[in-house]
């Protein structure tokens, strides 16, 4: 068995002990009740979907310093699975967020820069789907890998001013304790599931790109 | 005047010319920006107090809508003609042609806004005359915002196939702060900012302008590499 293997099998017996120390052993929250437990995949998937974008960044300015497509072909990796980990981000809060604000949607500066996460990442796809020449693609896959990652941090300040117009955002207890313990359960499972996913995916792309690049007439 | 502003200007009147004497695109976006204030008051309804008090949201929509639309012709008549290339090999840093493209937009925006801001203070009964100066201040820096990301985005999908969908995907989102700064100083001002908030809204985009631009500036050429 190969190392990277054998991540994916220790991510999926983290994400197992997680799930099964999260819905049998811990006890529901006394506020909040059966659904605070999707806050121990909510939580920590979001701290993974932040550090898979940051991949894109380092890759980005990798690719643009070395114009090596290996870095490209990382960087693109890692933003599928940050889109991915955006999106269930999503989903997962609008779930929480029902029964314990009471609304689905609360324009809350952490949920409405996550939901402008899913269109950022999901251009920067679609500009890659663009273009046939691996170069091309790569250069401006960078660009909007690097401008996105500057983007971000002011988009998340400008909406925390403007919702701080109406009213503070509702924010769930802070856990700590036990919980704070499940959290970094989860943060590492979900880490390590995102290490696998991506370099599963990198290798998946690098042999397309040798494929591409060997050329139509020889397939 | 030194070489990159003298590159720059050059391929600002050259755009300026080729603009003054079509005339093809800026009749087009006036009416463009018209229709788009009236479809907020179809679909808003004749409600004055309601109108004014959303004037300075619905006014930064139709200018960005408006400036996205013209955005996409940035480049176009370069590429239509191959001329991207043929501007690329003129010696020089190929910055000036950012900060000409840059100028070019910015004049059409101003252009647009001289128009726009009046429409909307008539059709949606505001005072804009009597805060003029702080206005002209958010309109100047929320203009070169728009300006400054919307021009390094034109640069990079004016090759891509479905870049009329393309621009805006990647322009929006990119946009939020400026939006947000540009309609949260424009309301401020318009209440007589009691809240003291607009000082806060400047500044933020003031120093998006600022970072944006830098950051555009410095990745440029490669966007333009092939």
């Amino acid at each position: 068995m190969n190392k990277l293997t054998m991540l994916g099998w220790v991510s999926i017996a983290l994400i197992a002990a997680g799930s099964v120390l999260g819905l049998a052993v811990l006890p529901a929250d006394a506020l909040q009740g059966e659904v605070s437990r999707l806050l121990y995949v909510h939580v920590p998937v979001a701290w993974v979907m932040m550090l898979a974008f940051f991949v894109v960044f380092l890759m980005s300015i990798l690719y643009l310093v070395q114009r090596r497509l290996k870095w490209d072909l990382l960087a693109a990796s890692a933003a599928e699975v940050g889109l991915m980990g955006a999106i269930l981000t999503l989903v997962l809060g609008t779930l929480w967020g029902r029964p314990t604000w009471g609304i689905w949607w609360a324009w809350d500066p952490r949920i409405t820069t996550t939901a402008l996460l899913v269109p950022i990442y999901a251009g920067y796809l679609v500009v890659r789907s663009m273009s046939e020449d691996p170069d091309q693609r790569a250069r401006w896959a960078a660009v909007i890998g690097l401008i996105a990652f500057v983007q971000v941090p002011i988009v998340y300040l400008s909406v925390f001013w403007w919702r701080s117009l109406h009213q503070p955002p509702s924010s769930p207890q802070s856990m700590w304790g036990v919980y704070g313990l499940m959290l970094m359960l989860g943060f590492f499972a979900y880490a390590g599931a995102f290490a696998y996913l991506w370099l599963r995916r990198y290798r998946l792309a690098a042999t397309e790109l040798e494929l591409e690049l060997s050329g139509p007439e020889e397939g | 005047m030194s070489a990159l502003p003298r590159r720059a200007a050059a391929i600002l009147w050259k755009d300026i010319l080729s603009e003054t004497r079509t005339r093809q695109g800026f009749t087009a976006m006036l009416s463009f920006a018209a229709l788009v204030l009236f479809m907020f008051s179809f679909a808003i309804g004749v409600d004055n107090d309601l109108l004014g008090r959303l004037a300075g949201g619905l006014l930064w929509v139709a200018i960005v809508f408006t400036g996205t639309l013209s955005l996409g012709r940035t480049f176009q008549n370069e590429e239509l003609a191959g001329g991207t290339r043929l501007l690329r090999l003129y010696p020089g840093d190929v910055r000036a042609i950012y900060l000409g493209k840059l100028a070019g937009n910015l004049v059409v925006l101003a252009a647009l806004e001289i128009v726009l801001f009046p429409a909307a203070a008539i059709l949606y009964q505001v005072d804009f005359a009597a805060q003029a100066g702080p206005l002209l201040l958010v309109a100047v820096l929320g203009t070169f915002g728009f300006s400054v990301i919307g021009t390094f985005f034109s640069a990079l999908t004016v090759h891509l196939r479905a870049r009329e969908l393309l621009l805006p995907l990647l322009l929006f989102p990119a946009l939020v702060p400026v939006v947000l700064g540009s309609v949260g100083a424009t309301e401020a001002f318009l209440a007589g900012d009691p809240l003291g908030r607009a000082g806060g809204w400047l500044r933020l985009l003031a120093s998006y302008d600022v970072i944006l631009f830098v950051v555009c500036l410095w990745i440029f050429p490669v966007v333009l590499e092939e």
